[in-house]
Formats: structure tokens, C-alpha cells, sequence
């Protein structure tokens, strides 16, 4: 089974941090104010998404810079057909899901078929992430560049299965998939897959040698990480309830996906948590920071946060939690 | 409609499609001796493109006279970029490579926001409206004013790769780190220089453009994009394989810009380096990938 051997070499010291920080997580809602609840929904968004990028670069090695895609197709998806049939959105993810996996497979299928790996393969995610951005601009069944709206109103109270509602249910969403998502990456990550994984990420010359079927595992990794990211997706269609081609798949969407589990720690299982919270807060703390100085200008805010991502990028190369763990005294020796 | 129409189309986007193949350049360059991703690519190429402006509108310097001096700038910043910021990544894996550059383009974007605001601004020469005609074609002066001095940059360079004792360093460094180090070149140093001509190739191409396109700070990272759909299509170290692949996706652009929608015009560049993948994925004139 795999989850026998979840908690296998984790230390006391790391169980009581988890319940701790579960702990705070489950109650945040009930002291923070509206500001800070749609600060947190953000940060739980980019960790959920950041782990699931993970999968592909962090455990495989296959560095996706649009993932962007994948987002944008699960939403687009389940708010189509939440807008043309009245399907909600966890039957929309059910198609949501095989739409974003089968993009991931057409990606996967063409650079590991032809071996066009490293830059290539990074170039050639952002290219089909362009695509679509391009081609939903023209597709008239989502209504094109001019946006696909979701019926809004003011909601009194939560539903659940139309995912109709308050922040606070999106909050307890992103939550309970954040926490799964999490443990279903330590599985992996001890599985036999996950081992291949390594393996292929540290070298694939000597994977495939060793008889592992590189192609095949490195599709699984590409599956799985888009398959889980079009969750997100759904989810971001209903919370803003408006998409536009323009903002879900552009490239700085892609972007800032990633930036999180690279100043985490690429690889890790805390590192898109740790980025998420770090990027995500820096930001809204740079707003207000500058803000009070009076200096409201735009472009000053990602100035200063250009910065802070380039002294945190060369202070600390393997990203926060590695450094962190040792710190704490919390990083397990097998590592 | 007529067929000079498609004509005039398809020569414009071929003059463009030259400049585009030297802004590829400099990146094909840098990537193939550095083997560093440059992600701030199209934003090095807006900064030249906004000193251009300001030097017109300010001084009334024509771009096609500020083109070697600008350059000259772009490649001094493009040195001290890469020998202050970017060697102690140069061993460190792609994505911190990736996040560097990309912290990089993000602080560049923004600069030029702040300093420029986000309206679109563009140069207008006394040879903006002028054009040529051969017969029934009518060619933009401008177009193939940028066009030529793209050409003559690229060759000028090629030239220094192959014919100068620096170039042929560089190319050493290139070919094989360790022994570029072991017969004692100055690898840093090197490294730092074609990242200057990299940048100066990507500043010359900017200022061509300014000539033919309205600038706004956010047009870097589409930019960066191009250039790198243009240097795999044409092949990743091959320099003439930069100028193929930017006239072929110039005039792929043009034509589809013609023929369907201008705004769906990249997705046929996006096409094109697909099916290169597919079918070559080396790129048009490149070297077997090891």
C-alpha cells in the first residue's frame, strides 16, 4: 500500500510543526479579516499549484514553463460548461481533468519522443501555452478575447457542489487539495515511481540503462502534474468568475506558478508552500509598504520585488527550505 | 486580391523578418557559449529601443546614425551583467538560471515603466512615409534601411567569430569548457564578452525596430519568446541558421497577419516551431543535439 509507509523517518520535531501549522491554517479564518482571508486563498492557490509543478521539474526534472495551460484549460472547461449547460463544476473537472492531461500528453509525446529535453522542452511548453492563449482569443465558444463571465450574485449562503459562494468556502477548498496534495507527493515521492523519478531527474542516461522506461515515467510525471493543476484551474474560474485569454494563459501566468517552488526549493515537499507564502506575502507587503511611503507609482511595486527574488535567488541557490530544515534541524539525513 | 499585394506583404515581412534574425542572434550567441538561457532577452532589446526614442525626441538623432553607439552601450551592460551578476550561475542548474534572468527582465520591464509610462511611443524620421518601387513592388524605406544594417551586423560579426583571435577563443569556450580553462583562457572574461555582443546584436536589432514598431515597456517578454522560436527553428548555434529562422518566421507572420487575422499571427510561429521539433528538432541548420 502506498501510504504504509507515510510518516516512515519523519521526526517528532516535524509531526508537531504539521499539527501546528494545520492547526493555524484550519482556524485562520475565523480572526482574519476579508483583506487577509483573500491573501491566504491566493497563497494556498500558488501552493497547490506549485506542488503540482513540482511533480514535473522537483521529482522528474522536466522544467514546464506553461503550465499556465493547464490552468487555463481546466477553467476554461468547467466555466463552459457551467455557462452553456448548467454542468457544475465538479462534473466539469471530471472533463476537465482528461482535457488537461491529454495537452500534457501531446507535450510530453512530442518532446520525449524526438529526446528534446532542458531549454527545448521549456521553450515548447511556453509555445503550446502561447498557442492556446492565441487560439482562445479566436475560439467563439468561450466567447473569445472579450472574456467568458460567470453568472454572479451576492451569495448569502455557501453551495458547495455549484461552488457558489463566499471566500471562506474557496479558502477550505484550497485548504483540504493543499493538504492533499501534499501527502499525495510524499506517497509518490516513496513510491517506486518516485525513486525512477529521482533517478531520471539526477541522470536519464544512466536511468535507462539501469531499465527504467524513461519515456513512460516521465509521461506519468506529466500527467499527473497537469491533471492536478487543472484543479486549480476550475477553482480560479469559480472564485473570479470572469476569464480572459489574455491574463489565464499568459506567460507571466506561468510565471509566477513557478517562482514559488524555486525560492521554496525545487524538489522539496515544503518548498511551494514556504515560496507561496513568502512570494505571496512579499507582495502584498511591498503594496502596503509603499503605499504608506507614498510612493504609488506603478511598476515600483514588482521593482522592489524584482529585487527581492534576485538577492534571494544568489543568497540561497537551492531555494528556502533546504536552508530552513538545516536550520530547524529538521532535515532528514536520507536527504 | 491582387497578387502584389501578397507580394509587397511577403517582402515586407522578410526586411522584418532579418531584424528579428539578429535580435535571435545574440541569443543563439549567448546560448551557445554561455549555455545560459537569456530570459531577459526581449527587455535588453526594449531598453535600446527606449534610448533610441529618448536620443531622437531629445536630441533629434536619427536611430539609423545612434545604432553602433547604442550598441556600444548594450554590449557594456550586457559585460557587466554577466561578469557581476550571471558567471556564479553558470554551473547552477536551469531553473536558477531561469528565476535569475527572470528576476532580471522583471526589474527591466519595470524600470522602463516607471521612466517611460505605459503609452506607446515610436520615432517618426523624415523617411518614415518614404518607400521604393521596383515595378509593381513597393518596398517601406525603413524596412530595408533596418533590413541592410541587420545584415551587415550579423556578417561583421561572423566575421569576428571567425576571423579574430578573440573569436576564436570564444569559440574554443564554447566547443569544450574544461579546455578552454586547461590551455588557460580566460573563461569569466570571455563568457562576459559574448554576452556584451549578444546583447550589443539584440540592441542594433532594437533600434532597427524602432523604426518599424511602437514600443511599450511591456514588449519584452513577447519578444524574448520570438527569439527563441526563431533560434530553434533555425538552429540553436548556428548563426546563419538565426537570420534563416527569423525571415521565415517574419514572413510567416506577415503572411498570416494578410491572409487570416493579425492578432492570430504568433500562433503560426508557435506552429512552426512545432512541427520543427517534430521533424527536426535540432532546428533548420543545426548541428545534431548531443
Amino acid at each position: 500500500m502506498m501510504f504504509s509507509r507515510l510518516f516512515e523517518n519523519v521526526s517528532r520535531r516535524m509531526l508537531v510543526l504539521l499539527a501546528a501549522l494545520l492547526i493555524v491554517l484550519f482556524g485562520a479564518p475565523f480572526f482574519a479579516t476579508d483583506y487577509l482571508l483573500t491573501v491566504l486563498i491566493l497563497i494556498l492557490y500558488f501552493a497547490y499549484i506549485g506542488q503540482a509543478w513540482n511533480i514535473m521539474m522537483g521529482f522528474a526534472g522536466q522544467l514546464s514553463l506553461g503550465h499556465a495551460l493547464y490552468v487555463g484549460l481546466g477553467a476554461y472547461t468547467s466555466a463552459a460548461l457551467y455557462v452553456h449547460f448548467g454542468i457544475g463544476p465538479w462534473i466539469g473537472l471530471l472533463v476537465a481533468i482528461p482535457i488537461a492531461a491529454l495537452a500534457g500528453v501531446f507535450i510530453g509525446y512530442l518532446a520525449f519522443r524526438f529526446k528534446v529535453g532542458g531549454v527545448y522542452f521549456a521553450i515548447l511548453t511556453i509555445a503550446v501555452a502561447e498557442f492556446a492563449r492565441v487560439g482562445f482569443d479566436h475560439f467563439a465558444w468561450t466567447k473569445g478575447s472579450s472574456g467568458l463571465f460567470l453568472p454572479v450574485a451576492q451569495f448569502t449562503r455557501n453551495d458547495l457542489w455549484l461552488l457558489r459562494g463566499q471566500p471562506v468556502m474557496f479558502y477550505y477548498i484550497l485548504l483540504v487539495a493543499t493538504v492533499l496534495a501534499f501527502v499525495f507527493c510524499r506517497a509518490l515521492l516513496q513510491s517506486r515511481m518516485g525513486y525512477f523519478w529521482l533517478a531520471i531527474r539526477e541522470d536519464e542516461e544512466a536511468a535507462r540503462s539501469a531499465g527504467i522506461d524513461t519515456f513512460r515515467y516521465k509521461m506519468i510525471a506529466v500527467v499527473i502534474s497537469s491533471g492536478m493543476t487543472s484543479f486549480a484551474g476550475v477553482i480560479y474560474a469559480f472564485y473570479y468568475n470572469n476569464l480572459f485569454p489574455e491574463q489565464v494563459f499568459h506567460i507571466s501566468r506561468s510565471i509566477e506558478i513557478i517562482l514559488g517552488p524555486i525560492v521554496g526549493g525545487v524538489g522539496t515537499l515544503f518548498g511551494p508552500i514556504i515560496g507561496a507564502f513568502l512570494l505571496t506575502g512579499m507582495s502584498e507587503t511591498l503594496i502596503a509598504a509603499l503605499h504608506a511611503v507614498g510612493l504609488d507609482i506603478p511598476g515600483a511595486k514588482q521593482v522592489f520585488y524584482g529585487i527581492c527574488l534576485l538577492l534571494v535567488i544568489m543568497a540561497l541557490p537551492d531555494g528556502i527550505w533546504p536552508w530552513l530544515a538545516r536550520r530547524l534541524g529538521l532535515s532528514e539525513r536520507e536527504k | 486580391m491582387p497578387f502584389e499585394v501578397y507580394l509587397n506583404v511577403a517582402v515586407g515581412g522578410l526586411l522584418t523578418g532579418l531584424v528579428y534574425g539578429l535580435m535571435a542572434l545574440g541569443l543563439s550567441v549567448i546560448f551557445g557559449v554561455v549555455r545560459v538561457v537569456n530570459f531577459a532577452h526581449g527587455e535588453m532589446m526594449t531598453i535600446a529601443m527606449y534610448i533610441a526614442i529618448v536620443l531622437f525626441s531629445a536630441l533629434h538623432l536619427d536611430p539609423m546614425v545612434m545604432m553602433v553607439p547604442i550598441a556600444a552601450v548594450l554590449f557594456c551592460f550586457g559585460y557587466a551583467l554577466q561578469a557581476g551578476v550571471i558567471n556564479p550561475f553558470i554551473t547552477r542548474p536551469e531553473h536558477s538560471q531561469f528565476l535569475l534572468l527572470v528576476a532580471i527582465a522583471i526589474i527591466m520591464i519595470n524600470v522602463l515603466l516607471i521612466l517611460f509610462g505605459p503609452d506607446a511611443q515610436s520615432v517618426q524620421t523624415s523617411y518614415s512615409y518614404d518607400s521604393f518601387q521596383f515595378g509593381k513592388l513597393i518596398v517601406d524605406a525603413t524596412k530595408l534601411y533596418a533590413a541592410a544594417a541587420a545584415v551587415t551586423v550579423a556578417v561583421a560579426l561572423y566575421c569576428f567569430f571567425q576571423f579574430t583571435a578573440i573569436g576564436t577563443a570564444i569559440r574554443a569556450c564554447a566547443d569544450n569548457y574544461t579546455g578552454a580553462l586547461v590551455v588557460g583562457l580566460d573563461v569569466k572574461h570571455l563568457y562576459a564578452l559574448t554576452f556584451g555582443l549578444g546583447s550589443a546584436c539584440v540592441g542594433a536589432a532594437g533600434v532597427m525596430l524602432v523604426l518599424i514598431v511602437d514600443v511599450t515597456p511591456s514588449l519584452g517578454p513577447a519578444y524574448t519568446l520570438l527569439a527563441f522560436v526563431i533560434v530553434i527553428t533555425g538552429g540553436l548555434g548556428s548563426m546563419p541558421g538565426a537570420l534563416l529562422g527569423g525571415v521565415l518566421i517574419g514572413l510567416t507572420e506577415a503572411m498570416a497577419g494578410l491572409i487570416f487575422t493579425p492578432s492570430a499571427k504568433s500562433m503560426f510561429a508557435f506552429g512552426i516551431l512545432v512541427l520543427v521539433l517534430l521533424f527536426r528538432p535540432q532546428g533548420i541548420m543545426g548541428k545534431k543535439v548531443t
